[in-house]
């Protein structure tokens, strides 16, 4: 128990010892933190796979990998990236971390819940890892029948493990939904709760409602695998498009699910950089709600050209450009809050302002994708695989460093090496942009997503786009230790380094155990800079 | 003049237009380049400009305090609205024609399969990888697969379409130049799925016939001739290599014939009549050292016994 009495030296990191207590703990902030370390290695682990990706497009032909290989370390960079690390990664890390933290919360409303879906996120990762050891998969991360029904590698494993992990994505959720309708300080309204709780509460909605549709279409996958009912293997008498339907039915709210933390976080760090309450709180706001609940009718956009009637393609296309504008809204009021701002630029406003310039990219090309005519040409080529490297890196992870770098200060009670942190940010942005802006042509000019062998009109662009995986390679390993050493031997952080508004700002860094010496009393909004 | 210039260039990347289609899908593009550039001019040369005339001179100064201006946010919300609705309709019209299938049309009967693209026309001429059309021709292309997804894509055409088992879709489309197109696979279908490239030839109309003419004759070649058609059409050729000892999918069957095979369990195997049959239609009874069960598919059923008899023929030539 925390003592009543204030003792600044203690706080939630040294309260309890020994390794012991980090793994039966029930404190949001460390099972934030067990997240952060078990996402960091997953991101290392697939982060090689992508090097090793694009070492082998290198050049055309064989370099060092057969096929086979290849479309194994394919499947392994989306799967690990998309399961693992960007699906969880903000809402498991900050959002565990803050969300009770800015709400003025002690905890979320289930802290076992919580420490469970962490076990329960382990466990469906190791059994994920574990096919790297019992036949390995070569799917793809998309699992798209009938081809996951016909290999004879360990998709089975693999789609449990999927399974397992979506039902801790579940538990996070409903955890995020009550704490947000329930463990709100006194006076602290729901028109008060930082953009971050609202992306994250928008967030928690669509992994509560869509996740079990997933999980769902990935055991039919296991049982057809296991028993031969004829569901989606068309010579058992089912249907392979109807597994299309079901997966993305799931996988394009998931695609908000990645990108609205990410959101939530970029409004925190521009409002405190620019020390302006931002533009359009509401707006932000209830965008995310829109995009939440449009993003669940625009699934069949991923399907054009799969079979599905020319009318649901319309219809889809229509839905699409719908779910284009409340995302529209979001950038200019981003772009609003910058106007006669006070603003300055640390690494985490660095990556803020990263992120609205690739998201820009990501979102036009997104129209373009939405379009009937354009995507029939664009689909499943390069096109597309720069596209969301756009928004799911450029915009997800350039948020994910921004906000680290961010809240470090509050997390750990210690500074950075600020110097450090800009240059890694030059690295990844610069490389990012040289390895995608590349595949954007290389889609134009027809080259096909998944591809092992290409033609040769397709190798200066794959070289450059190669040389720039290494630069983003350098950046995030400079990252880590920029991070690593920041724990270790950082300056010591005061209370609230970047002068920002939000609640979390006004407890001590680290924060107690019970995060806030009295209840907190809250008597405006997040962002009033006056 | 810069936007322009850059969208000719974009559009000299992308491959030859050679279709009416494909041409009106590139000035749609052109047109979201170009709004596309602009919107990135509003948001990303916006943000720079604020960025660098607010910068932070000192933390104690005044930052303006605006929450919210109607009036602003009903311009950028309906504005996009307006665009993007009016670049769904452009799209709508031009894939409705991409699905709206020609009467009298070239019908042509495609198949994929792993790994290879297997076209029957109506006179019952088959031909592998390869799909030859008269120009200015409506074909129609009824796609359908044997095993599992593929996609039937012709960059030049800027159409594609899945190719589902267990039931057909279709696409069509009007070459108005000559010339040899790719075809790509672009849904992902395993091992040699990037090596699943066929060509799309656009010839004279009287080309075309004599090609199909010739094709005809199929029956009456002699059997190692009529194999090397088969090792092709049967995409074969995707995975053994004849013309030299290259190791693809599966083991090379340059100069095989007659030698001696050494086996996954050690055991040494001659290369004869017997054994080639037994490879073609139970393919994991036997597995090659360095090879693994479970990637040929089994042609049992699939092939008759003079098409057997020619591919062994013609495996006899591969020297």
């Amino acid at each position: 128990m925390a003592s009543t009495t204030h003792n600044p030296d203690v706080n939630y990191l040294n309260e309890f010892k020994g390794i012991g207590s980090w793994f039966t703990s029930l404190d949001h902030k460390r099972i934030g933190l067990l997240y952060m370390v078990s996402i960091f290695f997953f991101f290392l682990l697939g982060g090689i796979f992508a090097l090793l990706i694009r070492l082998e497009l290198f050049s055309p032909g064989a370099q060092f990998l057969t096929p086979d290989q290849y479309n194994q370390v394919m499947t392994y960079h989306g799967a690990i990236m998309v399961f693992m690390v960007i699906v969880p990664g903000i809402p498991a890390i900050l959002g565990n971390f803050f969300l009770p933290l800015q709400i003025g919360a002690k905890d979320v409303a289930f802290p076992r819940l919580n420490l469970a879906s962490w076990y329960v996120f382990m466990t469906g990762a190791l059994i994920a890892m574990s096919t790297l050891f019992l036949g390995k998969v070569d799917t793809g991360w998309t699992f798209y029948t009938p081809y996951s029904i016909k290999t004879g590698t360990a998709a089975t494993i693999m789609v449990l493990a999927a399974f397992v992990m979506g039902m801790s994505s579940i538990l996070t959720g409903l955890n995020f939904i009550v704490t947000t309708h329930k463990l709100r300080a006194p006076g602290m309204t729901m028109h008060r709760i930082p953009l971050f709780c609202w992306a994250l509460y928008s967030t928690a909605i669509l992994q509560v409602l869509a996740t079990p549709v997933l999980a769902i279409t990935l055991l039919l996958i296991a049982v057809e695998r296991a028993t031969g009912v004829g569901i989606f293997d068309p010579a058992l008498g089912g249907d392979p498009v109807l597994f299309q339907h079901f997966f993305w039915f799931y996988s394009h709210p998931a695609v908000y699910i990645m990108i609205l933390p990410a959101m939530g976080v970029v409004s925190e760090v521009i409002a405190a950089f620019s020390r302006k309450t931002i533009f359009g709180y509401t707006a932000i706001a209830y965008s995310s709600l829109g995009i939440a609940a449009v993003s669940f009718f625009v699934w069949g956009h991923h399907m054009f050209v799969s079979g599905q009637s020319e009318i649901a393609g319309v219809v889809f296309s229509f839905l699409t450009m719908l779910v284009g504008v409340p995302t529209a809204i979001k950038m200019f009021n981003w772009l609003a809050t910058l106007y006669k701002g006070n603003i300055s630029f640390e690494s985490p406003m660095l990556f803020a302002l990263g992120f609205l310039f690739l998201f820009a990219i990501g979102g036009v090309t997104g129209i373009m994708l939405a379009v009937l005519a354009t995507d029939v040409h664009f689909h499943d080529t390069y096109f597309v695989v720069a596209h969301f490297h756009y928004v799911m890196v450029g915009g997800t992870l350039m948020a994910v460093m921004g906000g680290i770098y961010y809240w470090i200060p509050k997390m750990f009670g210690r500074m950075y090496n600020e110097s450090l942190a800009r240059l890694t940010f030059i690295f990844i942005f610069i490389g990012f942009n040289v390895t995608f802006f590349p595949q954007f042509v290389l889609g134009a000019m027809g080259m096909p997503r998944r591809y092992f062998d290409y033609i040769p009109a397709y190798e200066s662009l794959n070289k450059i786009s190669t040389m720039g995986s290494w630069l983003i390679g350098i950046g995030f390993f400079l990252s880590l230790y920029v991070i690593i050493s920041a724990i270790r031997s950082g300056a010591k952080a005061s209370a609230n380094p970047w002068g920002a508004k939000t609640l979390e700002w006004q407890t001590s860094s680290p924060p107690p155990h019970f995060n806030f010496e009295t209840e907190p009393v809250v008597t405006a909004g997040p962002y009033e800079y006056k | 003049m810069f936007w322009i210039s850059s969208t000719a260039h974009a559009k000299k990347l992308m491959p030859t237009a050679a279709t009416d289609i494909a041409y009106q899908v590139d000035n749609l593009y052109s047109f979201l380049l170009i709004s596309s550039f602009i919107a990135c001019a509003i948001l990303i040369g916006g943000m720079i400009f604020f960025a660098h005339k607010y910068k932070r001179k000192s933390v104690h100064a005044k930052s303006a305090y605006i929450t919210h201006n109607v009036f602003l946010e009903f311009l950028w919300s309906f504005i996009p609205l307006v665009i993007f609705l009016a670049v769904f309709a452009w799209g709508w019209l031009i894939f409705h024609d991409m699905r709206s299938m020609p009467k009298d049309a070239l019908e042509i009967h495609v198949r994929g399969k792993q790994w290879a693209w297997e076209a029957e026309y109506k006179s019952g001429v088959k031909a592998a990888n390869l799909i030859k059309v008269p120009i200015n021709k409506d074909v129609k292309l009824i796609l359908t697969s044997t095993d599992v997804l593929h996609s039937f894509y012709v960059p030049s055409f800027r159409i594609k379409q899945d190719a589902v088992p267990g039931r057909y879709t279709a696409l069509w489309f009007n070459a108005n130049k000559f010339g040899e197109f790719h075809i790509f696979c672009t849904e992902y279908c395993g091992t040699q799925h990037s090596g699943m490239i066929g060509k799309l030839h656009v010839v004279t109309q009287q080309e075309y016939d004599q090609w199909l003419e010739e094709e005809s004759k199929f029956n009456t070649l002699p059997l190692a001739q009529k194999g090397e058609k088969l090792f092709q059409l049967k995409a074969c050729s995707g995975c053994h290599s004849v013309k030299n000892s290259a190791v693809l999918a599966g083991p090379s069957l340059y100069k095989k014939f007659g030698t001696e095979e050494e086996l996954k369990d050690g055991m040494k195997i001659a290369v004869d009549e017997s054994y080639i049959r037994e490879s073609i239609l139970t393919p994991n009874a036997k597995i090659v050292k360095g090879f693994n069960a479970g990637v040929m598919p089994t042609f049992q059923g699939q092939l008759s016994e003079d098409e057997l008899a020619a591919l062994i023929e013609y495996l006899k030539t591969t020297k």
